[in-house]
């Protein structure tokens, strides 16, 4: 019994290491280095990475710059809530305002275009899952995310809130059109 | 210097108990259980709500079931267990009396009173915040201040800990280094002292906005550090749990660890980079830049990882040379069919780290790599991780071990041995079943933390995948299977306390019996002299590897296949 017992060599540190521990090391080794720099490639190489690109901002000055896009851009309105669905041209700024408990306003953005999403939250925290792609994204208040998006297939899609937001986070889902 | 005091030598094992250090570890032992059990009772409520044909709590209900079950689970159950764990790897193991113990009551008290101060906040039923409450959505002023107590009395314990240490070598109750387990168990402490600090610098100032005393704690500023506790706190279940995994090959097969100083620069490993790892809480957040992300959240190049890969191969690796000597050589696996399965101290162990291996770790590190954290980020898949991490890794050990101390520590035989023999089977397995279809949901993207998948009566519900209701079914089945392993345990081991044969205390003396010091062995000076002295553990290493590099880029091609982002 000698994990559990001081070291029967003195001088445990010289004692040599078999040969199935050290190819196990040589192979594990090379393994995380393969994973560190495959995250590195991807940067270089890699067409799916989330942007840094944040501003810290406040609920007023983020609902301004969200409303002037949803003024000049909407095209119709939807459910009883008159959800304004809102389609700025390609390459455009683009806003989602998360809160208690609703993504506002519904974007159509085009097939294959680009587009820079803006994400903040007015409260909580909350999280922007896009269904069924699954992209999760951490939305906090006081920052401003901006994220560019390049939807690359057509059809309805729907924010889901998975950051856990109070009693109505099972209710918060928004939804996104792509033409 | 040594004060009045009685060693026990028990007959059964040959381990020394002081008599404080005896009451400490059962107390905090038994305190913990008491927590699995309450996390267990919750666990029905979360589980049988989550599984969409039953749906069973209220909403309201749900996310305080939920906020109580995750503290009760990761903070209290487990850290209640780990300073058992402590003191016995310092006291038992080196045979000194603890330092202190008035000070390790204290710390004691203090656990005790602030996870029930916790507990009370969160039934009272306004700090339904999930355990990470972030902010700044706020609980209770007695939620934050019942965390804060129980972190200072950890940090108490710790320190008495790291005390015994010195008492010990003071004393001189041993010679020259630790064992291995000891060392194992100091990784441990020193993670825990950053982590709880970390802790308490977030949590206060929590509190003190709770109160209304200041006015304002930056949500990313909090994410950031309450990770530095959240994450860390994960690495001193890994630090601990894998020193118990040597404690019992030590106990099941006399195994020796293959070679002392891998296990421990694995051990160093784990000091020097895990406490990085919070960045892969946050690989989805704003505002933090992408080369912090990528290096803190590969531990500096996984070299963490790359500690629990060691460890994951020297301990059935020590098993397989232990067992080769004692003439189990045929084949690559006999060592491994002839072991001791009817033991559930042994069976427990090996279950938790084959899971905690092949489940836990493969999806930890598909999840912490920077870009694919997208396609998993607060999905149920999180849970599913964990829960092969800390329920199958950490609590099942937990569990072996709990089996191996009803005798040797608290003296009782134990009722129901096949029962007992049984449950880590039960547990283990329903376990493994229920994380993978837990991460099968969160692959689909089905969330955590949600009470209601359907969306019910909302205009813009969405519709998930006939797949993921199915797997959230599973989820249920394998959750209650796993629960009623959880409930055999507490009936074995309370029922073993109450009602079990009391054991003789075996002979007591005034004084510490030094420990003995071994002559070499052959045995050290043999194997380990670059032979290939456990191929069994070889061959099942390359199997890990092999369905790690599959998984792992089988998610690198999925990611390659969604909406461009940049
Ligand atoms: C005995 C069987 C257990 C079952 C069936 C179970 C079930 C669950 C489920 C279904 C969830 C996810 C709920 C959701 O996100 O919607 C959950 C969350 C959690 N569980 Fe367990 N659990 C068990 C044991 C444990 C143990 C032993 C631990 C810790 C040692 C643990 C720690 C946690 C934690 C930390 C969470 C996260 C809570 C949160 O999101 O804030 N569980 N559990
Ligand atoms: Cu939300
Ligand atoms: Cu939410």
């Amino acid at each position: 019994m000698s994990a559990i017992l001081p070291p029967t060599e003195r001088l445990w540190y010289k004692h040599p290491i078999d040969r199935v521990e050290g190819t196990w090391i040589a192979i594990a080794l090379t393994w995380c280095l393969i994973m560190f720099f495959m995250m590195i490639g991807w940067h270089i190489w890699g067409k799916q990475n989330l942007s840094t690109e944040t501003y810290r901002t406040t609920p007023e000055q983020y609902t301004a710059k969200a409303q002037a896009v949803v003024d000049k851009w909407t095209v119709r309105t939807e459910t009883d809530q008159k959800i304004p669905v809102v389609a700025p041209p390609p390459g455009s700024d683009v806003f989602i305002v998360a809160r208690l408990w609703s993504f506002w306003p519904i974007l159509e953005l085009e097939k294959g275009k680009s587009y820079r999403l803006h994400l903040t939250s007015m409260d909580y925290n909350h999280g922007f899952s896009l269904q069924p792609v699954n992209i999760n994204i951490q939305v906090v208040p006081g920052f401003e995310h901006v994220v560019t998006v390049t939807p690359n297939q057509s059809g309805t899609y729907s924010i889901v809130c998975n950051e856990f937001c109070g009693i109505g986070h099972h209710q918060m889902v928004g939804r996104l059109y792509v033409k | 210097m040594s004060t009045a005091t009685t060693y026990r030598t028990c007959p059964r094992s040959g381990l020394q108990f002081e008599y404080q250090a005896e009451w400490l570890i059962k107390a905090n032992a038994f305190v913990g259980v008491v927590w699995l059990l309450i996390g267990g009772l919750l666990a029905i409520g979360v589980v049988l709500t989550r599984w969409p044909a039953v749906h069973w709590l209220q909403a309201q209900t749900f996310y305080m079931v939920l906020t109580a079950h995750g503290l009760d689970m990761l903070i209290f159950w487990i850290i209640f267990f780990e300073i058992a764990v402590l003191y016995f790897c310092a006291s038992t193991l080196l045979r000194c009396r603890i330092a202190t113990p008035r000070i390790a009551w204290l710390a004691f008290a203090l656990m005790l009173i602030g996870s029930v101060v916790n507990n009370i906040a969160v039934f009272r039923g306004a700090s339904s915040v999930m355990m990470t409450s972030y902010v700044p959505m706020m609980a209770e002023p007695n939620f934050y201040l019942g965390l804060i107590v129980f972190a200072v009395g950890a940090l108490i314990a710790c320190f008495v800990f790291f005390g015994t240490l010195v008492v010990a070598k003071n004393e001189k109750t041993y010679e020259g280094s630790v064992p291995l387990v000891t060392f194992g168990a100091i990784t441990a402490a020193i993670i825990a002292v950053f982590t709880l600090v970390s802790g308490a610098i977030i949590l206060i100032p929590t509190w003190l906005k709770s109160m209304g005393v200041i006015d304002q704690v930056d949500p990313l500023a909090y994410r950031t550090i309450w990770w530095a506790l959240g994450h860390s706190s994960q690495q001193i279940n890994v630090a601990a749990h894998i020193s118990v995994w040597y404690l019992v090959a030590a106990i099941a097969f006399g195994a020796k660890p293959m070679s002392e100083r891998v296990s421990r620069t694995a051990f160093l490993l784990y000091i020097l980079f895990l406490q990085l790892a919070s960045a892969h809480h946050l690989l989805a957040d704003p505002g933090l830049s992408t080369g912090w992300k990528v290096l803190n959240t590969s531990y500096f190049m996984y070299f963490a990882v790359l500690a629990s890969m060691i460890h994951g191969l020297t301990i059935p690796g020590a098993m397989e040379v232990a067992q080769r000597q004692k003439g189990y050589t045929k084949g690559l696996f006999e060592w491994l069919r002839k072991a001791p399965w009817g033991n559930p101290t042994f069976s427990g162990v090996f279950i938790a780290i084959i899971g905690f291996g092949f489940l836990g770790g493969i999806s930890g590190v598909m999840m912490g790599t920077e870009q694919l954290n997208m396609i998993i980020h607060n999905t149920i898949y999180v849970p599913g991780h964990f829960h092969a991490t800390v329920v199958i890794g950490t609590t099942l050990t937990f569990m072996a071990l709990t089996y191996y101390l009803i005798p040797v520590l608290f003296r009782r035989e134990m009722i129901a041995p096949k029962l007992a023999q049984w449950q880590p089977y039960l547990f283990g397995f329903s376990m493994y079943f229920f994380a993978l279809v837990m991460m099968g949901a969160g692959t689909l993207g089905v969330s955590r933390r949600h009470w209601d998948m359907a969306f019910q009566g909302h205009a813009l519900a969405y519709e998930w995948p006939g797949a993921a209701y199915l797997m959230m079914g599973l989820v249920g089945i394998g959750g209650m299977a796993a629960i009623a392993g959880g409930a055999i345990f507490i009936y074995v081991t309370v029922g073993s306390l109450l009602w079990g044969k009391r054991l003789d205390r075996g002979a007591e003396s005034p004084r510490f019996t030094p420990v003995p010091r071994a002559a070499p062995t052959v045995v050290a000076q043999t194997y380990g002299s670059a032979g290939f002295a456990a191929p069994g553990t070889f061959m099942l290493a390359m199997v890990f590897l092999v369905a790690f590099v599959l998984y792992y880029f089988i998610n690198w091609k999925y990611l390659s296949t969604v909406w461009g982002l940049s």
